[in-house]
């Protein structure tokens, strides 16, 4: 296929991915504000800014993390390229540009996204406003999935799009883990109380995984064991094993006349899946869960550039 | 066709109602406005949904636009289309082989029934093309064919697109569009299907693979981009034809073959069905300074390792100027009598003519040699005086840019408007693919309207809005 349109619908699927977080991330935040136990610690924005990757530019315009200026931030923010708004034009003028690569269904379900999107106002918009459009965003992205799992042949434009979809997901889990070593608590006495167990609580249900975590754990929520559950779970389809799973299996499957173009990024696909697969958490956490997941961040990154690379994008 | 006198309603109206129109005129009598105007509405819902929109190049505002659709069909019976779709083929065939004689021996400017120097000096005329032997003898592969109609029998050629014609989309999507909101009205009446047209065009495409293809010819489209007003209907033809849609920066040349990128390396193309103009289509030979094209697109063409359609230099057969010659080609090349007629033309670089376009110019329609989209046009009867004594100085000064054509009646046809249905005029843009095998005609086109009440201006950019178009089968 033309190595143009493997490039739009890649990132096609990761704008698609990457609002999909985003809102799921400011729906658990604004939940956190709304039944938080100590008003003094409102931690919970500068979370969703550290997890959504955007500290530095954020921090760099804005001295505070308050609720108003982070939603318009990662929601409605022109200026931020992966503010939710940004993030479906984007995705909307990839799919524009590669129409004949996309099922009818699927141009359809991006189209009518991207439409329906200047119904929802920022200036006009109050906070149950604000619940609908996060709950639109991530069922929007719900049929964007659905529509182009069921529809698109399974070849090459579908590889790349999986690809794209589950390396977004595998930054974006990796970030969602290490807020908790960017929000500190405020006394060495917290570790472990409310507001820390709130806070892990809080990191399942953005990737809505607190019914995963009572079926397979069956207890009360531990940090290792939510690290366990994000980072190398093979059935749990967020975690990181399950992405490196999905990532490398799609570009195993991409027909390629130059193997040895190719043949990089597959190499380093698989060795960060081994690497994930055979994980002990234990011992990740005990070497530094923060130093672990900042290298994944960094592969993950090196991976998607070495896919364009290798695919002449 | 004298100018302002009767004006031939396609429907019959006010006086009865032609045979092609009974079911309509019924079908108009028993629906009430309100479900005409809530019928418009899903239309509308439809055509966003899919994204038909074209660009249009103004001031602020919604970029993507889309053009009115009127969901009243244009009827011709099967008898009006036999003739139409005769005269459309003759008239395809002359300007293939007036474009295949321009650039090989000239013989129709040695017959002296075409000037020299309106060839060789026009800017339209291609040098590079001199000599160049292409398949089938083929320019014109794709040409749109602009006509009107102002009696039962009398239809005229406006002008002929040999160019990069457009519009097709939109007769494709029309009748889509009436299929899903009015199945009923399909089923009482046999109209001839149009969907197949993509097929045509696929199989007119492979019937000129280039003398060097190695088997099976590989077919892109070739688009200026995201940015061009006609983007959809590219997107629309390379999907419905399931070929690549492919942009000059997805191309490349190498010893004067054509590649296309692609994941899995460099893979021959053979035929082009390019959109992009001919100054845009290769730097080396053309504009140098041009994004849209692919350097080396010229000499892969000229080594028979690659097909251009339209070919490149296929634009001086719409020549303006050029077509006041159009039915004589048709004398000159197949010895036949021209089926449709064309519009009696003055050419203002003639002084006894010029004399006359002055005198009579709040009478005519004036149009730029080498204009297009109807800009640089002057409609007299509806011209206000700043702009006649504009156009007077124009055609002063540059006498030979201008021809000018007394104003045809156009038919009119009925139309949902916002006081109800009513007569607006229409032309028609039928689409005549010309392969290496054969012509082909699917039956039907393109009809634009006139939105505004007496307007005569049918284009798209200045408020114009489209129609299916019906050729009845019996």
């Amino acid at each position: 296929m033309l190595a143009r349109t493997a490039d739009n619908l890649f990132w096609l699927a990761r704008y698609m991915e990457r609002a999909d977080y985003l809102a799921r991330l400011l729906q658990i935040a604004g939940h956190m504000s709304a039944v938080r136990v100590d008003t003094h610690h409102n931690s919970e924005w500068e979370s969703a800014i550290v997890a959504a990757g955007c500290r530095e530019t954020y921090f760099e315009k804005h001295a505070a993390a308050d609720e108003a200026t982070v939603i318009q931030y990662l929601a409605f923010e022109r200026d931020n390229p992966s503010s939710i708004v940004n993030c479906i034009e984007t995705a909307r003028r990839n799919a524009r540009a590669v129409r004949t690569a996309l099922t009818a269904d699927m141009w359809e379900a991006v189209n009518a996204s991207w439409q329906e999107l200047s119904s929802f106002r920022a200036e006009s918009m109050d906070a149950d406003r604000f619940a609908e459009f996060l709950d639109w965003v991530k069922a929007r992205v719900g049929l964007f999935h659905g529509v182009y799992s069921n529809n698109m042949l399974r070849r090459d434009g579908f590889h790349f799009t999986r690809a794209g979809q589950f390396l977004e997901r595998a930054d974006n889990t990796a970030r969602l883990l290490d807020v908790k070593y960017h929000v500190r608590l405020t006394q060495v006495s917290d570790v472990g109380g409310v507001i820390d167990y709130y806070q892990w609580l809080a990191i399942l249900r953005v990737v809505s995984a607190r019914r995963a975590y009572r079926v397979l754990f069956k207890g009360v929520v531990e940090p290792a064991r939510v690290a366990e559950l994000l980072i190398t779970s093979s059935v749990f389809p967020r975690s990181l094993a399950f992405c490196y799973q999905q990532i490398t299996q799609h570009l195993d499957a991409i027909e390629s006349q130059d193997p040895r173009l190719a043949a990089e990024a597959k190499r380093q696909a698989n060795a960060l899946y081994a690497d994930l697969r055979y994980a002990r958490v234990e011992t990740i956490i005990k070497n530094g869960l923060h130093e672990y997941l900042t290298q994944l961040i960094e592969r993950t990154a090196e991976l998607g550039a070495q896919i364009a690379r290798g695919h002449l994008f | 066709m004298r100018s302002g006198t009767t004006i031939f309603d396609e429907m019959g109206w006010p006086s009865g109602t032609r045979t092609p129109y009974a079911l309509i005129d019924a079908w108009l009598k028993s629906v009430p406005a309100e479900q005409l105007a809530l019928k418009r509405r899903e239309a509308e819902v439809l055509f966003r949904r899919i994204g038909i929109t074209f660009a249009v190049y103004t001031e602020g505002g919604d970029a993507e636009r889309l053009i009115p659709f009127d969901l009243i069909p244009r009827v011709l019976a099967q008898a009006e289309w036999q003739h139409l779709q005769l005269g459309l083929e003759q008239r395809a065939k002359a300007l293939n082989a007036f474009l295949h004689d321009v650039y090989h021996d000239r013989e129709i400017i040695r017959a002296g029934r075409v000037p020299e120097k309106l060839i060789l000096h026009n800017s339209e005329f291609r040098p590079e093309m001199a000599g160049l032997d292409l398949p089938g003898g083929m320019y014109a592969h794709i040409a749109g064919i602009d006509m009107v109609r102002t009696g039962p029998d009398d239809y005229y050629v406006l002008e002929d697109n040999c160019r990069t014609p457009s519009g097709v989309s939109y007769m494709l999507e029309n009748r889509e569009v009436m299929l899903r909101l009015f199945p009923d009205l399909f089923r009482r009446n046999a109209v001839a299907p149009v969907a197949h047209y993509p097929d045509e065009l696929l199989a007119t495409l492979r019937s000129l693979a280039p003398p060097n293809c190695p088997g099976e010819p590989t077919i892109v489209l070739l688009t200026p981009g995201i940015h061009n007003s006609a983007y959809y209907e590219h997107a629309f033809l390379a999907d419905e034809m399931g070929i690549d849609l492919v942009e000059g920066a997805d191309l490349v040349v190498s010893k004067d073959i054509c590649y296309q990128r692609t994941t899995a390396g460099l893979e021959r193309v053979d035929v082009i069905y390019r959109r992009v103009d001919d100054e845009y289509i290769d730097p080396l030979v053309f504009r140098p300074d041009s994004m849209l094209g692919v350097p080396g697109l010229h000499f892969a063409n000229r080594a028979g390792n690659l097909t251009l359609t339209n070919a490149v230099g296929a634009g001086i057969a719409d020549d303006k100027a050029v077509y006041i010659h159009v039915p004589e080609m048709i004398r000159f090349y197949l010895g036949e009598e021209p089926l449709l007629n064309n519009v009696p033309t003055h050419d203002c670089s003639q002084p006894a003519e010029l004399r006359y376009v002055l005198e009579h110019l709040d009478q005519l329609v004036v149009k730029a040699v080498h204009g297009s989209g109807g800009y640089g046009m002057l409609v007299g009867p509806h011209a206000s005086k700043t702009e006649l004594e504009a156009f007077r100085a124009l055609l002063k000064s540059h006498p030979q840019d201008y021809i000018a054509q007394p104003t045809l009646a156009l038919s009119t046809v009925p139309t949902f408007v916002e006081t109800g249905v009513a007569p607006r005029h229409v032309d028609l843009r039928p689409f005549v693919l010309c392969g290496a095998d054969r012509i082909r005609v699917v039956p039907g086109g393109l009809t634009r309207v006139a939105l505004k009440e007496g307007s005569l201006v049918v284009n798209s950019s200045q408020g114009g809005g489209t129609k299916d178009t019906w050729v009845l089968e019996n």
